[in-house]
């Protein structure tokens, strides 16, 4: 488990972290998210036991990370932000230096580090010196450093940034995979990161918690929630449509994109509109090109929630 | 103990993947062996030791050694994998001696690589064997002490270059105050007591002690105390300022 108490963290007089508490049970896959300079990367720093709290304290499986810091560390993989390695060296002798360095007893080391190779594909550039590698490779360096030990609890700053969109698939599959019994914190400004792969996503923003809720429960927070969309297969019919669809006592307003020519239509408080929207098209022999139901949009609750807090 | 051979490791194998390592021993055996043949006359001299060849150690370090180790600290600072370094589970002494080690084990590469020259002289006479064993612990622990301020100034910055020019400020002061033209110049001002006591404080006085031949423990502990003062000095920078 990791447990955060009242963490903050001041650069002089700027407050990065405000007295910030939460806490991760295993199985959870929580997603960091906020804006950029919310505070995400500092508080992973803190919770990796790199940087120092200015006051609260992190408990990680039980152990103070300032006061028992190696036992603390012994149970994290971490992935910097970044993903830094030493340029100069290949991965396999980078991930043997990381392997000696956490203490994998040396007769397990030779299979675990294979292990690790094929998990993240990396047999095809075990002997080239690490800053002649791709983003892609160099990020996948950089996990396998983080599972190596096959630690209770990973952290990972931006995991898939950089990579091409198949590399972010895999990633996103692998974290799947080891989400099972694990602790997983990941920061990310990337809400599909956060719809693919976490259970929980907490937002800030200035170093405070915004939300702490299911990626479900954040769509649901969304005025497109349950909206409709609709496209007439006839646009000469839609000022009738919308006029008709406005009417609806499900239906608390109506939106027209103009570039796409779709009328989306905004639930009034705890109806749901489809069917209203659909009987109505069925009786006046709309032809519809779509009819959507919207279960929420991540970005607009992302822009909604920390919108306030950026002015 | 397994951590530190770990930190060693990785870091004496990185010097030997750049090019830093063959530039850094082959200017050092070039530069040391030119000063020894060509400016100070060691055929001349008549003499079968190597007093001409330790003359310059303490001078050739003074530009070497910190082109070593401004890259120690800075370097991991710069590119990131500090955070990576910070994050196992290491106690930072075992990280900071770990590096220190591989550093000092390096110049000690460079250092015994200068052997040819201690076999010329036995070859062209009857040196005496003592003194110059004697000579080669002292550089060794003169490098290492040079290593160690370095060491801490390069935790300090993020820039390279900052950290050469201050190491070699330091380092320079640190050997002048043991010259005795330095030291004449001194006495017209300052009292006795401070000369002299700058003078036992630099790398010069307390490596000429040893390069004559008199491993004394003081000189030992001088250079062990410093040693270990500059790593302490180089753990609480870093925990200071990790990631500025």
């Amino acid at each position: 488990m990791i447990d955060v108490q009242g963490l903050t963290k001041e650069y002089g007089r700027l407050r990065a972290v405000d007295n910030l508490s939460f806490r991760v049970e295993p199985g959870q896959v929580l997603g960091f998210l906020g804006p950029n300079g919310a505070g995400k990367t500092t508080t992973m720093r803190i919770v990796a036991g790199f940087l120092p709290a200015t006051s609260g304290r992190v408990l990680v499986c039980g152990h103070d990370i300032e006061t028992q810091s190696v036992a603390a560390k012994r149970r994290i993989g971490y992935l910097p932000e970044g993903a830094p390695s030493y340029p100069e060296m290949t991965p396999r002798s980078f991930l043997e230096f990381i392997a000696e360095a956490r203490g994998i007893p040396a007769a397990k080391r030779r299979q675990r580090l294979d292990e690790v190779f094929a998990l993240l594909h990396l047999e095809r550039v075990l002997e080239q010196s690490i800053d002649t590698l791709s983003k892609g490779y160099r990020r996948r360096v950089g996990l396998a450093q983080a599972i190596l030990h096959d630690p209770e609890v990973l952290l990972l700053d931006e995991p898939t940034d950089g990579l091409d969109p198949n590399q972010k698939h895999e990633v996103r599959e692998l974290i799947g995979r080891m989400a099972r019994d694990k602790i997983i914190v990941i920061s990310t400004h990337l809400l599909e990161e956060v719809d693919a792969v976490c259970n929980r996503a907490i937002i800030i923003a200035h170093g405070k918690i915004l939300a702490d809720d299911t990626p479900r429960g954040l769509e649901t927070r969304s005025r497109f929630h349950n909206a409709v969309s609709v496209k007439l297969a006839t646009p000469e019919h839609l000022a009738a449509a919308r006029r008709a669809i406005n009417a609806l006592s499900e239906v608390a307003s109506t939106e027209l994109d103009e570039k796409t020519q779709r009328l989306t239509a905004f639930p009034a408080p705890g109806k749901l509109p489809l069917a209203a929207i659909n009987a109505l098209a069925e009786k006046e022999r709309w032809h519809l090109a779509e009819l959507h139901l919207e279960s929420g949009r991540m970005d607009e609750v992302f822009r909604s929630i920390t919108g306030g807090a950026m002015a | 103990m397994s951590g530190v051979l770990a930190v060693f490791k990785r870091e004496l194998r990185s010097y030997f993947a750049t090019p830093i390592a063959y530039v850094f021993i082959v200017i050092f055996l070039i530069a040391s062996g030119l000063c020894t043949f060509y400016f100070l006359g060691f055929y001349e001299s008549g003499q079968a030791d190597l007093q001409a060849f330790f003359y310059m150690h303490p001078w050739l370090y003074l530009f070497l050694v910190p082109a070593l180790s401004m890259r120690l600290w800075a370097e991991e600072r710069k590119s990131g994998s500090i955070e990576l370094l910070m994050t196992l589970p290491l106690e930072m002494w075992q990280v900071v001696v770990g590096k220190f080690l591989a550093a000092w084990v390096f110049t000690g590469i460079a250092l015994a690589l200068t052997f040819p020259i201690w076999i010329t002289v036995n070859y062209l006479g009857k040196p005496d064997n003592g003194v110059v064993f004697a000579a080669y612990v002292g550089s060794f622990l003169m490098a290492g002490a040079f290593l160690a301020v370095g060491a801490c100034i390069s935790a300090a910055t993020k820039n390279q270059v900052i950290a050469f020019i201050l190491s070699f400020i330091t380092c320079f002061m640190l050997l002048a105050v043991g010259v005795q033209l330095v030291q004449q110049v001194m006495s017209a001002w300052a009292p006795q007591w401070l000369v002299d006591g700058l003078a036992s404080l630099s790398f010069q006085t307390h490596f000429d002690f040893i390069s004559k031949g008199v491993i004394d423990l003081r000189d030992i502990v001088y250079f062990a105390l410093l040693i270990g003062a500059c790593l302490y000095a180089n753990a609480i920078v870093l925990q200071l300022k990790k990631a500025d």
